[in-house]
């Protein structure tokens, strides 16, 4: 159990490196969503199970939903404006 | 400053550090994105740190089963319900923050926040 | 005037000039040197373009970031700066954590007579066998109705900046939005329906039975509400708005938060009045165990549940519409 616990720290500190250092902003918002379920899970071993149900629904589903539909808003703007590819780092 | 201690004490630390990474995605990143991703890691930290304050060792979860009704049989309740609403604040917050974004893209046609503090100073705003 | 001479006389003389001039009522110089002759003064119309364009230059050069020096060493040495500050803070944030307790301790002081009260006492006060639940709706209601509240002012926040003007063409109407969106909503597509029909029903129930079941095990208002806020915003992407708005309007959502919140707000305050004359709460508690039990829980949950499955699926029709 504690070995499990070490791996899914260790996890959770890489993915937050990736989020700063990746430069697609689609790949940093995947990387979030994962680690955000990592943490539910986390929550689990930790023996508080509420916070795992609400963690789960609401990091790894609704907060990464609102991501994706704000990146959505804005390459839909700069589509019309330019009419070419899609630019997505900025 | 223990160090044994500090091993001891391994998820508050991995909790302090992630802190800082969040910390400093919000001073040193450029995009705006970014920057409010990092502080949802921010506060993604503390509740993991908050719910590692009530674990103790050995025990169940705070719901009573058989009749059970000792204190030395369940984890201390309390910080869990103080993260319970932590993170549905942390919701409401991101949510704000990702609107403002969509106005201001809306604006100004960019995301760099240089950029846009650039031409709010030459509108004379 | 020493000696007597005629005024003719004087006005001839050099004294009588100096006179005038000291006074100021003669121009020495006029009809006396050759001058160009005046004209009204008028700005072509290139002067004034080519200072119009001076002044834009200007201003460009001023604003200009990329190109100044200055703010190039200001942004170096900032970010040089804030990796040293948050390198400070992280090492001043660990030696404070290796001075805590030790993780998982029982005896840390963590554990006072605060959390002993309410694992002890708890089933017997408020009939809650959860006892994280019991805790929030019961002992500490007053906390969870603030985030309620919370919740509420963040999505009337999110109405009013997301909110697009029904009557403007072009591109801040809500045509525009609703065109764009239109093209990128999934035109019946066959898989996206099909796993949307089986999975929605499961997702629904299950989150109406994780706010139900709040005070027998692990859940409560907020999760269950999560959860079919999510179902909910599966449905409207396979679908389609038109048939979720058969059902689910902004009236419906307005009315939905309004009536949950009040009635949260009203069922707690029986304790204003209770809590000051002494007199014991007579809400009945039941049989631990069963659904019907513990009270007031049952409802504040439902009322908490509805609120955050609204405002999810709110968040998301605003995001994406501008409008319900």
């Amino acid at each position: 159990m504690q070995l499990f616990m070490y791996i899914l720290l260790g996890f959770l500190l890489v993915c937050a490196i990736s989020v700063s250092l990746s430069k697609n902003l689609l790949n940093s918002i995947l990387v979030y969503m994962s680690y955000s379920l990592v943490m539910s899970i986390i929550w689990i071993l930790l023996e508080s199970p509420d916070l795992a149900i609400t963690e789960a629904a609401v990091g790894a589903g609704v907060t990464s939903v609102l991501f994706f539909v704000t990146l959505k808003k804005i390459h839909a703007i700069m589509k019309a404006e330019e009419k070419e590819g899609e630019k997505k780092d900025e | 400053m223990n160090l044994g201690n500090l091993f001891n004490n391994y998820g508050e630390a991995v909790a302090m550090i992630l802190f800082g990474i969040g910390f400093s995605n919000l001073l040193l990143q450029k995009n705006l994105i970014k920057k409010i991703i990092g502080l949802n890691i921010m506060d993604t930290a503390m509740y993991l740190f908050l719910a590692l304050k009530g674990f103790i060792g050995g025990r169940k979860a705070p719901i009573v089963t058989d009749g059970v009704q000792s204190v030395e049989a369940y984890i201390n309740p309390i910080p869990s319900g103080l993260v319970l609403t932590g993170i549905v604040v942390s919701v409401s917050v991101t949510a704000l923050m990702l609107s403002l974004t969509i106005r201001l893209y809306r604006r100004y046609h960019t995301l760099d926040l240089d950029e846009i503090s650039t031409r709010l100073r030459k509108e004379g705003l | 005037m020493s000696k007597k001479v005629s005024q003719e006389k004087y006005e001839k003389t050099r004294s009588y000039r100096m006179k005038q001039w000291f006074d100021g009522t003669r121009d020495p110089f006029l009809n006396t040197v050759e001058m160009k002759p005046q004209k009204a003064f008028s700005e072509d119309k290139e002067t004034l373009e080519r200072r119009a364009e001076d002044r834009k230059e200007l201003r460009e050069r001023i604003y200009d970031t990329a190109g100044n020096t200055e703010v190039r060493v200001f942004r170096k040495f900032y970010r040089v700066a804030s990796v040293l500050f948050c390198i400070c803070l992280v090492v001043m944030l660990l030696a404070a954590v290796s001075g805590l307790p030790a993780f998982g301790n029982p005896g840390n002081p963590v554990n006072n007579e605060v959390a002993a009260r309410y694992i002890e006492n708890g089933l017997q006060e408020t009939g809650a066998v959860n006892i994280v639940t019991g805790m929030i709706l019961d002992y500490r209601a007053f906390d969870t109705l603030g985030e309620s509240h919370v919740l509420f002012i963040a999505t009337c926040t999110v109405l009013i900046l997301l909110r697009l003007d029904k009557s403007k063409k072009g591109s801040h109407g809500i045509g525009y939005e609703a065109e764009e969106d239109r093209i990128y909503e999934p035109k019946n597509d066959v898989i996206l329906q099909t796993v949307a029909r089986i999975l929605v029903p499961p997702i629904v129930i299950f989150g109406i039975y994780v706010i139900l079941g709040g005070h027998l095990g692990p859940g409560g208002g907020f999760s269950g509400g999560a959860v079919i806020g999510a179902g909910l915003i599966l449905y409207v992407n396979a679908f389609g708005f038109a048939k979720t708005e058969r059902f689910f309007h902004e009236k419906t959502y307005k009315r939905l938060s309004f009536c949950a919140l009040a009635c949260y707000a009203l069922a707690k305050s029986y304790s204003f009045y209770t809590g000051a004359n002494h007199i014991e709460s007579m809400i009945p508690l039941g049989t631990p165990g069963a659904i019907l039990s513990s009270g007031l829980i049952l409802i504040l949950n439902i009322c908490v549940g509805l609120v955050v499955a609204g405002t999810m699926y709110t968040f998301y029709v605003m995001f994406r519409k501008g409008a319900y």
